[in-house]
């Protein structure tokens, strides 16, 4: 969620009425903001250079102005800068008074400023909308909140920049008509913001990426292109190469009074959407509030269009179904009346059966019905809803191999075994190597961007975590008797996505001496719990038992024999087999294994997969997996 | 010890119901801790009664006791000067040969000389005997103090010693003794414990018990021992059970962008679908397409791009490599919309009537973030799904209640908030009475036309849906603020031991109580 710091003092006086942060909060809760933080700019300041003398030098002065940090939902860029905070809780508290309509300004007595879109734009950015906000008062505050909304904008909707970017000028330094053209980096010099020199624009990207940490992330977006996307007036003066940067040439003061907005995307609908919010927003400050004046922009195939577009979306929605949705009996025109605190406007149709809404062009979020229905919601107050628990009969049911998971957890905690929870994202050493096993790639899933460089792979065997925790557990006494029953993940081509997760159990005994018995004896433990009787190769099937009519011998019994696994020590392990197929492995860990991890004394470990064993009390198999 | 016990029974009953710990140590020779033992044992059987008293006594430095058995350090002295005379380095020589305190030759000297017993003659410097015999009272009188008749000395000996540092003044505790309810001259055995063979001959009718000290702790069974998340877990899933709901099957924590975002209406160009927020996956990187329903497909995409059931969609292209992309899935509700997808199938095909269903989960989901006090690059989602014909926002808000107030969080409010594919959507707030403020619980809403309209489901069914974490209530519930107390290799083990059983979920009777 975007967080907006505003000050406190002019958005009371943008809202006309003093608050106390307890009162203002409560505002926030009901609209559905957040006061996140109140602070300073001093106290921001102290923060980010904490423990050093300057902070305490910060912190002591009260003569700074009090920050408001407010979290705004994701979806209302409407609310990205004070003007539209302030604005939309005004509209929220009183709105008769507050209400606003945004308009183009009267054209019918000149014409247009035109933008040309070159056909070859569409090799790099091929959009591009404008308009023209007249007779602008900046003042320092307004101006930094202008720049601060562009921000803001490029962050979220514009996605860095990637989608749309913003540039703004001041009209009185630039010669209409204005092109928008792609050029080979090599034909594009001018003096970027902040700089004092001509750069050519090839030589201006290696620049940013060399000195300029902010600029530096935009570079990629066209660094490969042939051509790049470039503003330009009817002198031939460059206005901006988006998405980098503007020319100084045109640089708004706070002395500019007209002010020309570009917008260029790759996505001309969310191009619109900046627009808009650019002109309702920054359009209060206009010699005519509210007005922004449109610019014609003909596009590379000659088609020519009007920006912005402030025209308001429609929509019918029946009163029954809004009530229907919310759980209320709200009369159609309290519901139509209740849209105006929301910014929406809403008349009762007709037959009063329906309302029906425009949607201004500051509300982009409100895509269908449903919105305008949370509207109504938030209008009448989430916490004015009469509760009622769904009357749906539904029966209960656990997923059987989670009931198992359960059962086998607490058998365990009985056995003397304490239960730990370990991560499924380890490394691809603690994997792969000190288990001395070999990583071919047919088994690990692989994270191709961890934020944490030692989670590399998903756990394709619980022992790792097991293992860690004993190493964390060096200074307690011995014996140290582990379990865990949870997930690993395994690469597996027949799955949706290409992996599927295996249920395991996985336990170890870190002792003096005798582990491998204990592990033993454990696994003996676990199939009594699991009412799987043993059976080992070349045991004789009794007369007249149930069994002998079996085909399989082994059918319902499990087994172990010797087995040969790097991890663990050899001729003390054994694989675990279910029904003749292997299951699991116990033993004593490899003396190299137990030292990779720093374990000091010897650790038997048992590994077990437990969707074999899940069946019901007449034995018959239950499903494990189900959607994949 | 029964025959130190049977001495001071005796003591007591000599001395006609009355005695003294002091003198049973002095008459049996023994240390009075040892009789102090005794008399303690025999006090909690009731057989005597004991009461502590101060009681100051005059004893033996260390070297007294050498000297009381050797001699006094002047004897010593006078003992080693033959009748020539010997010089003082020789005298020292000679008596630092024995066993004795190191300064007994400088002392005895001092000593020696001051009764006059020795002398140091001028011209040769030696030192010489004066008498031709001493008596050595010093001796006498530190052998009396060691017979414990210290009381036999005058005021001005013990001075005298106490000022040569040969007395010690002692104050200690010892007991004036009384015959006890239970007195008898001989103890009966007291046993501690009930045994089979007490039972077996019958004798546990007349034995006698020691007392039990009941202000004492005693070591615990040793045991194993469930986690405490995992416990909490546990009473979670009974709740949901109560409530009639059906577990989903969430053993799959690799999911598609497909399921885990398209599928729920999260624009592609949602922020979540940052390399930053989510991992991503290099082996398996996608999922090929082919292998999802296709109509679905086509329709989640007409959906995003131009929308569905009045709504204007994205209006944005929708790249089907975007939805392919694998990923750790970021949110159970990947694998709800995998069941409602399912649910709605017999309104697809039109073979049948809808069918009401309440689903629950709980399982890890995944964030790419960094690890500090209370984020984890992994943890657990709880997760409720209600979706039937008619379903309300108030009806949400119902079921919230009725479900956090089995969490013991009876008081909740609702703030507006945004959620792609919920709408409206709600966070949670609960007022924790413990902690006297108000808490973020989680968040609810109810699912957009655009998530649900694909899937196939008539236009009158709506779900409503909630999701939480499970670590923080169970931080709340164990008062802890470090996520990784909890979950991982770094737990402590004896904070698992120690943890308690978990009561969320315990509830009064359902039932009112019948009025009398």
């Amino acid at each position: 969620m975007p967080v907006i710091t505003v000050g406190r003092d002019k958005l009371f006086e943008a809202l006309g009425k003093q608050y106390t942060d307890d009162e203002f909060q409560d505002l926030c809760f009901a609209y559905g903001v957040e006061l996140d933080d109140v602070t300073t700019e001093r106290q921001q300041a102290a923060k980010e250079v904490a423990g050093t003398a300057a902070e305490a030098e910060l912190s002591n002065q009260d003569d700074d102005e009090i920050l408001y940090k407010i979290d705004i939902p994701a979806n209302r860029y409407d609310m990205l800068c004070l003007e539209g905070i302030a604005r939309a809780l005004n509209i929220f508290k009183r709105p008769k008074e507050c209400s606003v309509t945004y308009e183009l300004a009267d054209m019918s007595q000149r014409q247009p400023l035109k933008l040309t879109i070159k056909p070859d734009t569409a090799l790099v950015r091929p959009f591009m909308v404008a308009a023209v906000l007249r007779g602008i008062k900046f003042d320092a505050t307004r101006y930094k909140s202008f720049i601060d909304l562009q921000d803001k904008l490029h962050q979220n909707l514009c996605r860095q920049r990637s989608l749309v970017a913003i540039g703004t000028h001041d009209l009185g330094t630039l010669q209409p008509p204005f092109t928008y053209e792609a050029l080979p980096p090599e034909a594009i010099s001018f003096v970027p913001l902040k700089q004092t020199r001509s750069f050519r624009a090839d030589e201006l990207l290696t620049f940013y990426s060399e000195n300029d940490k902010a600029l530096r992330r935009y570079v990629p977006i066209i660094q490969d292109s042939l051509v790049f996307p470039v503003v330009l007036d009817a002198n031939r003066t460059v206005m901006s190469m988006p998405p980098i940067i503007n020319s100084a040439h045109s640089q708004i003061t706070l002395e500019t009074t007209d002010v020309f907005i570009d917008v260029t995307a790759t996505d001309l609908t969310k191009a619109k959407m900046v627009l808009n919010i650019l002109c309702t927003m920054f359009s209060q400050y206009a010699a005519q509030p509210f007005t922004t004046e449109p610019v014609e922009v003909v596009d590379a195939l000659g088609n020519s269009t009007l920006y912005p577009d402030l025209s308001p979306t429609e929509m019918t929605v029946s009163v029954d179904a809004i009530n229907r949705y919310i759980g209320t009996q709200l009369p159609g025109q309290q519901i139509a009346n209740s849209l105006a605190k929301m910014a929406l406007s809403g008349a009762l149709t007709d037959d009063g059966k329906a309302v029906h809404v425009r949607v201004p062009p500051t509300r982009c979020d409100v895509l269908h019905a449903c919105d305008v229905i949370e509207d109504v919601a938030i209008a009448h107050g989430y916490n004015n809803i009469h509760a009622s628990v769904p009357q749906c009969a539904t029966v209960g049911a656990e997923l059987p191999i989670n009931e198992l998971s359960e059962l086998l957890r607490g058998e365990m905690a009985r056995a003397g075994y304490t239960e730990i929870l370990t991560w499924a994202l380890v490394s691809r050493d603690e994997n792969f190597g000190k288990l001395r096993r070999p990583d071919d790639g047919t088994t690990a899933v692989v994270l191709s961007n961890p934020a944490t460089v030692e989670f590399e792979v998903c756990r394709t065997s619980l022992l790792p975590g097991a293992l860690k925790t004993l190493a964390e557990s060096r200074s307690l006494p011995l014996p140290l008797k582990l379990f865990e029953v949870g997930d690993v993940v395994l690469l597996d081509s027949d799955a949706e996505a290409g992996a599927r997760n295996e249920r395991r159990l996985c336990a170890v005994c870190c002792a003096h001496s005798d582990t491998f018995e204990a592990m033993h004896g454990l696994l003996l433990w676990i199939m009594r719990a699991l009412g799987v009787p043993c059976r080992l190769d070349g045991e004789a099937i009794p007369e007249g038992t149930q069994e002998e009519r079996h085909p399989d011998k082994f059918q319902g019994y499990f087994g172990w024999k010797m087995s040969s696994d790097a991890t663990f020590f050899p001729g003390r392990q054994a694989t675990i087999l279910s029904e003749g197929r292997p299951v699991g492995i116990f033993g004593i860990v490899h003396p190299e294994v137990s030292t990779a991890f720093k374990i000091p004394a010897p650790v038997a470990a048992l590994e077990l997969q437990l969707e074999p064993f899940v069946f019901d009390q007449f034995r018959n198999r239950l499903a494990t997996h189900i959607l994949q | 010890m029964a025959e130190l016990e049977v001495a001071v029974l005796r003591h007591v009953h000599e001395g006609e119901g009355g005695g003294d710990s002091a003198e049973v140590a002095l008459a049996q020779q023994v240390d009075h801790l040892a009789v102090i033992g005794a008399v303690k044992s025999l006090e909690s059987a009731e057989m005597i009664t004991a009461e502590g008293y101060k009681k100051t006594e005059v004893e033996l430095t260390a070297d007294a006791k050498i000297y009381a058995e050797s001699g006094s350090p002047e004897a010593h002295v006078y003992s080693q000067i033959p009748a020539e005379g010997i010089s003082i380095p020789d005298l020292q020589k000679a008596i630092g040969g024995k066993q004795l305190p190191k300064d007994t030759a400088s002392l005895g000297q001092r000593q020696a000389m001051a009764q006059k017993w020795v002398s140091i003659d001028r011209a040769t410097k030696l030192l010489v005997r004066q008498v031709d015999s001493i008596e050595d009272t010093v001796q006498q009188q530190l052998q009396r103090v060691a017979a414990g008749k210290a009381s036999e000395l005058s005021e001005a000996e013990v001075k005298n010693l106490t000022k040569r540092k040969l007395l010690a003044v002692r104050t200690w505790t010892a007991y004036r003794l009384a015959r006890g309810p239970k007195f008898a001259l001989e103890r009966k055995k007291q046993h501690t414990d009930l045994t089979v063979e007490m039972l077996r001959d019958g004798t546990w009718e007349k034995a006698d018990f020691k007392a039990y000290n009941y202000a004492a702790l005693c070591p615990q069974p040793l045991g194993g021992y469930l986690h405490p998340l995992l416990k909490v877990r546990s009473q979670f899933r009974k709740i949901f059970m109560q409530m009639g709901f059906e577990e989903m099957p969430t053993n799959a924590w690799l999911e598609n962008s497909f399921w885990n975002f398209d599928s729920l209406f999260q624009p592609q160009q949602h922020p979540a679908r940052d390399a930053h927020d989510t991992f991503f996956l290099t082996t398996p990187a996608t999922t090929s397409m082919e292998k999802l329903p296709q109509d679905y497909v086509q329709v989640v995409r007409n959906t995003h791009e131009r929308g569905i059931d009045g709504s204007r969609g994205y209006e944005s292209y929708w790249k089907t490599s975007e939805a392919a992309k694998n990923l750790l899935r970021t949110h159970t509700t990947a694998v709800s919309a995998r069941m409602l997808y399912r649910l709605a199938k017999i309104c697809r095909d039109g073979t049948g009537e809808f069918q009401p269903a309440k689903y629950f989960s709980i399982d890890r989901v995944f964030r790419n973030e960094a690890i500090d006090r209370t984020h984890l690059a992994e943890f657990h989602q709880v997760e409720g799904v209600v979706c039937d014909r008619g379903l309300t926002l108030g009806n949400l808000i119902g079921m919230l209640r009725e479900f956090f107030k089995r969490m013991g969080m009876p008081e909740l409010r609702f703030k507006p908030a945004y959620n792609p594919y919920t709408e409206p959507s709600m966070e949670i707030f609960g007022y924790s009475n413990e902690l006297g403020k108000w808490m973020e619980l989680g968040n609810s809403g109810m699912f957009r036309p655009e998530m649900l309209r694909p899937m196939g489901f008539p236009e009158d069914v709506n779900v409503i849906a909630w999701g939480l974490s499970l670590e923080r209530p169970t931080m709340i519930l164990n008062k802890m603020n470090n996520i990784r107390d909890l979950f991982g290799h770094k737990v402590s083990l004896a904070a698992v031991g120690d943890n308690p059983v978990c009561r969320l979920g315990f509830q009064g009777h359902v039932v009112p109580p019948v009025a009398t």
